[in-house]
């Protein structure tokens, strides 16, 4: 009955439930990849300038293309089994390590406008919900209402005008100094300067989203029985809302949390071409420029199970959210 | 006779859309069990509230004081209230399943009321919970600190909120509908620990029910509300012997079977023809549609509460023989 | 009693029983009207969507024309030509005339990827509310995946392998939009299966298809009606993200690929980027506005859909 306890079946729980989701996805993969007009051998012989209806034969049956479908969808789970996507040809690099180049700018990006969509939103909502239809609330709703409706990256352009080109006060371009050669904190600093424009973009509609759903919980959570039992007990109302609201109204949002994930990392696209953040995002429409599908389908893939792993990060900080979690 | 230690005093509490409760009065003296009993919508579980003043959003006291232990709590400060709350006065919900925090453990719960009021470590809060916790009835109480209220079944969790309500000894216990969630069987512990801890801990109960076979076994004292105003109080035996409130008389009536005996458990307050709606824009007595024993006096203005002999009022003119006082005027 | 014998006339007995047990949809009438009225969110919406689609609807007539035609010299600022009331690119094309005409692209692309979502979604969830067991692990499984895959990605990896038009980005945020349907519909199915009035159905051995058409799917509206202004603000909003990243229709000025043009310029003449920004920032709020206003009018007692 312990919390450690419980995260650990929780993990395992979920980690089986993404099982299939997961060869959902390959297999959804692998089909979009197969509608892709022109194959493998196509490409190579585009490169080589001329083939022989020979030569394609040869190059199709030695990538299995002559195989049947089936056989095919088997050979490319063996593939991802080993964590080859295949080989870049615009980039002249296996996709994997192209990936992995760019997955912790992306990874950075993600926590610090999660965070950030977090913790603002979470605040705002409880604001709001504190001074519910009065002022301090109706001027946030509005606000938040504005932020649920902008899309992220002309927020973003917006910004650079201000604080960029206007202010001067934050970079717009990039994700460090080129050729600065920091360390320490300096290092850290200049990070988290070229952080905050992107980030910002990329939270603002997910701060909405929080802030609105924060609210409506705290709210909820406000005409609970427990919240009377609280207050009878003579505790102060500060402790009342930390200790027994806010968790309570966290339920509901943590849940919400997980399904925008892959909205999180499709803005992320965008919002990575508009700082030029050399992210995956970046390096999917690098490769749909130059058409590169194994590279393309790489991200798509790479992306959606990392949505896979947040999502079991979000259950098990629900299910300590939640106590209740593990009757289900 | 002992001062009261509550003294309720024309408490009138509104919502927005109109006044619920009118100049309601009543004493609690200490060491007694007060039961106010009225049908659901007489106001008797938002007078409960408003002694602790916990009203739901919109509802305000717009009248009237309640003096507990020589405090006006319906003109306290916030901070004042704060450490009477839970300390000398606790409360004690009618839904279980509810009135627990789902997410935290129950020991906590409990933990928390006495590291507010008492200062006490983290430790000793622990150790006193667990005797609480074995003091309401729960076995095995050291390893069922740590469980969540999904735990525990009803009953068992209206234990737990027991345990928080005496933790510090309080003075009064509020109990609104302790029992009415829970299953026939079950009632009867509960009511039996609530009032075995009575006289353990030598403080009064103040039990808001609509059960009249509870109040017989029960109370020592009762007040009976009706559309948010007191008809009737007295002693719990007089009351039974001889109801004087043309309603009392009813609800008693209702709730004693052909044989003779009382079976005040198996009915409900309800059997008088007619609705407590009723009573609405009604500017006399607001029992009057009902009531069988109405005169034209009745209509004119709602009657004040008057003393039939020591501890026994009722607020009716023709019971209590003030009917002429309200003709002549 | 019947006509002809013995089944009809069960029918024709039972059918008004169905119809008693089936809540009244149409005693939302008054409420609307009241909600419409007491509602100023909802009004202020419902006004601006009104005229956004109205500047839609007469983009041809306002402003004649090929919107991608040069008429004048060009970066000139709002107000420096009334001629041109919102300036003029860095092409020298009418910023005013591309914003009318953006607002068809987006509108028209916003509600077809809808209708697709909403027919995909509503298929998927029925079937998985409606039946149950084998067939919801199924579809639940399918949506999963769906829900999973970033929904931006999708949309661009389909709109790479087939060619940009408005008509394949419509399709393409349709497909990769469906899931919320789904799950949505199919919550909703659960619930409702177990009702007295498709019991009654149920017993009178109507076809499954017509009991999911003709008694739950009225039913299981108010819920799918409010989300659909919201996915209409996604689409929007998708749509214009992928213009701006020049993956749009290219023979079509959008609202998103007027940003990715202004983008250039971002600098010196930015309200080449904010105008059409700002025109994405409004339309969606008013579908946002009527979203929550519905929200509060057909589901009164619940939170954020």
């Amino acid at each position: 009955m312990t919390g450690l306890g419980r995260a650990g079946r929780t993990l395992r729980r979920t980690a089986w439930q993404a099982l299939p989701t997961m060869i959902g996805i390959i297999i959804l993969c692998f089909f979009l990849l197969k509608l892709v007009p022109g194959d493998a051998a196509d490409v190579i012989a585009a490169e080589a300038g001329s083939a022989t209806a020979e030569t394609m034969a040869a190059l199709r049956a030695r990538f299995g293309l002559d195989q049947p479908l089936l056989m095919q969808l088997l050979a490319y789970l063996d593939n991802l089994a080993h964590l080859r996507l295949g080989f870049s040809a615009r980039f002249n690099m296996p996709v994997s390590e192209l990936i992995m180049a760019r997955l912790p700018n992306t990874l950075m990006l993600m926590l610090a406008a999660m965070s950030m969509a977090l913790v603002v939103g979470i605040l705002a909502g409880w604001v709001m919900a504190i001074f519910a239809n009065r002022w301090p609330d109706r001027m946030l709703q509005v606000v938040v209402l504005i932020f649920y409706s902008t899309p992220g990256f002309w927020i973003g352009l917006m910004a650079i005008v201000l604080f960029s080109v206007k202010l001067g006060w934050l970079p717009a371009n990039g994700n460090m100094t080129i050729g600065a050669d920091l360390t320490g904190f300096a290092l850290i600093a200049d990070r988290a300067r070229y952080l905050v424009l992107p980030s910002l973009a990329l939270a603002s509609f997910f701060i909405a989203v929080y802030a609105r759903l924060t609210r409506a919980s705290m709210l909820d959570v406000q005409r609970q029985d427990f919240m009377r039992t609280a207050a009878a007990k003579g505790l102060h109302p500060v402790t009342i809302q930390l200790r027994h609201a806010l968790r309570n109204a966290l339920i509901p949002v943590t849940t919400m949390a997980g399904l925008h994930l892959g909205n999180l990392l499709g803005g992320a696209v965008v919002v990575e071409t508009v700082y030029g953040w050399p992210g995956m995002g970046r390096l999917a429409l690098e490769a749909v420029t130059g058409r590169d599908f194994n590279v393309l389908l790489g991200v798509l893939l790479f992306s959606s199970l990392l949505v896979i792993v947040a999502n079991v990060a979000i259950d098990l900080l629900h299910a300590w959210l939640d106590p209740r979690i593990e009757v289900h | 006779m002992t001062y009261p230690l509550l003294r309720v005093e024309d408490l009138t509490i509104g919502f927005p859309y109109g006044t619920v409760v009118h100049g309601v009065s009543f004493d609690v003296h200490p060491g007694e069990t007060m039961a106010l009993v009225g049908e659901s919508g007489c106001g008797k579980s938002i007078t409960a509230f408003a002694l602790m003043r916990l009203l739901p959003p919109g509802a305000r006291i717009q009248g009237g004081h309640v003096i507990f232990d020589g405090v006006d709590l319906a003109a306290a400060a916030p901070h004042a209230l704060r450490d009477i709350r839970g300390r000398s006065l606790s409360l004690i919900l009618q839904e279980p399943m509810t009135s627990l925090n789902p997410v935290l453990p129950i020991g906590m719960q409990i933990a928390e009321v006495m590291r507010r009021h008492e200062g006490i470590g983290k430790a000793a809060a622990r150790r006193r919970s667990v005797e609480l916790l074995e003091l309401v009835g729960v076995t095995d109480a050291d390893r069922r600190y740590d469980d969540f209220p999904h735990h525990f079944s009803g009953g068992m969790r209206q234990r737990v909120m027991i345990a928080m309500a005496v933790a510090c000894k309080p003075r009064l216990l509020i109990a609104d509908e302790p029992t009415t969630a829970l299953d026939v069987t079950i009632q009867a512990q509960v009511l039996e620990l609530l009032d075995d801890l009575r006289r353990q801990l030598g403080m009064a109960v103040l039990l808001i029910t609509h059960d009249l076979g509870v109040v017989a076994q029960w109370a020592d004292r009762v007040t009976v509300m009706y559309a948010g105003r007191v008809v009737e109080q007295a002693p719990v035996r007089p009351f039974f012997a001889t109801p004087q409130h043309p309603y009392a008389r009813g609800l008693l009536d209702a709730s004693v079977g052909h044989d003779g005996e009382a079976h005040y458990t198996t009915r409900r307050l309800n059997e008088i023809p007619g609705s407590i709606a009723s009573a609405a824009g009604e500017a006399g007595c607001p029992f009057a549609p009902r009531c069988p024993d109405r005169i034209a006096a009745c209509r004119r203005a709602p009657p004040v509460l008057t003393a039939l002999g020591p501890d026994h009022n009722v607020a009716c003119i023709v019971a209590a023989g003030t009917d002429h006082v309200a003709v002549d005027r | 009693m019947s006509r002809d014998g013995t089944l009809d006339g069960a029918i024709d007995i039972a059918a008004p029983a169905a119809a008693v047990l089936r809540p009244a949809p149409r005693r939302r009438g008054g409420r609307l009207l009241r909600a419409c009225v007491t509602n100023p969110g909802f009004l202020i919406g419902l006004l601006i969507l009104m005229t956004v689609s109205g500047i839609a609807l007469l983009a041809p007539w306002l402003f004649p024309g090929d919107p991608q035609d040069m008429v004048a010299a060009p970066t000139l600022w709002p107000g420096e030509d009334w001629a041109y009331p919102l300036g003029t690119d860095s092409l020298g094309r009418d910023v005013a005339s591309g914003l009318a005409h953006g607002a068809r692209v987006s509108l028209m692309v916003g509600l077809s990827a809808t209708a697709i979502g909403l027919v995909i979604g509503t298929l998927v969830g029925a079937s998985a509310g409606y039946f149950g067991g084998h067939v919801d692990n199924i579809l639940s499984r399918l949506t999963e995946v769906f829900q999973t895959v970033p929904t931006f990605l999708l949309v661009i990896v389909i709109v790479a392998i087939v060619q940009p038009a408005a008509s394949t980005i419509a399709l393409a945020i349709g497909v990769a939009s469906w899931p919320t349907v789904a799950r949505l519909v199919r919550a909703q199915f659960r619930s409702l299966r177990e009702a007295d009035f498709v019991m009654a159905a149920r017993s009178l051995s109507y076809s499954a298809p017509r009991i999911i058409v003709m008694e739950i799917l009225p039913n299981a509206l108010p819920p799918i009606i409010v989300t659909t202004s919201v996915m209409v603000a996604n689409a929007i909003l998708t749509e214009a993200g992928l213009s701006f990243l020049a993956m749009g229709d290219p023979n079509l000025v959008s609202w998103g690929s007027m940003i990715g043009d202004g983008r250039d310029l971002l600098r010196t003449d930015w309200f080449l980027t904010a105008l059409p920004g700002a025109a994405i920032a409004l339309t969606v709020l008013s579908l946002n506005l009527v979203g929550d206003g519905l929200n509060d009018i057909l589901n009164p007692r619940s939170g954020l859909a």
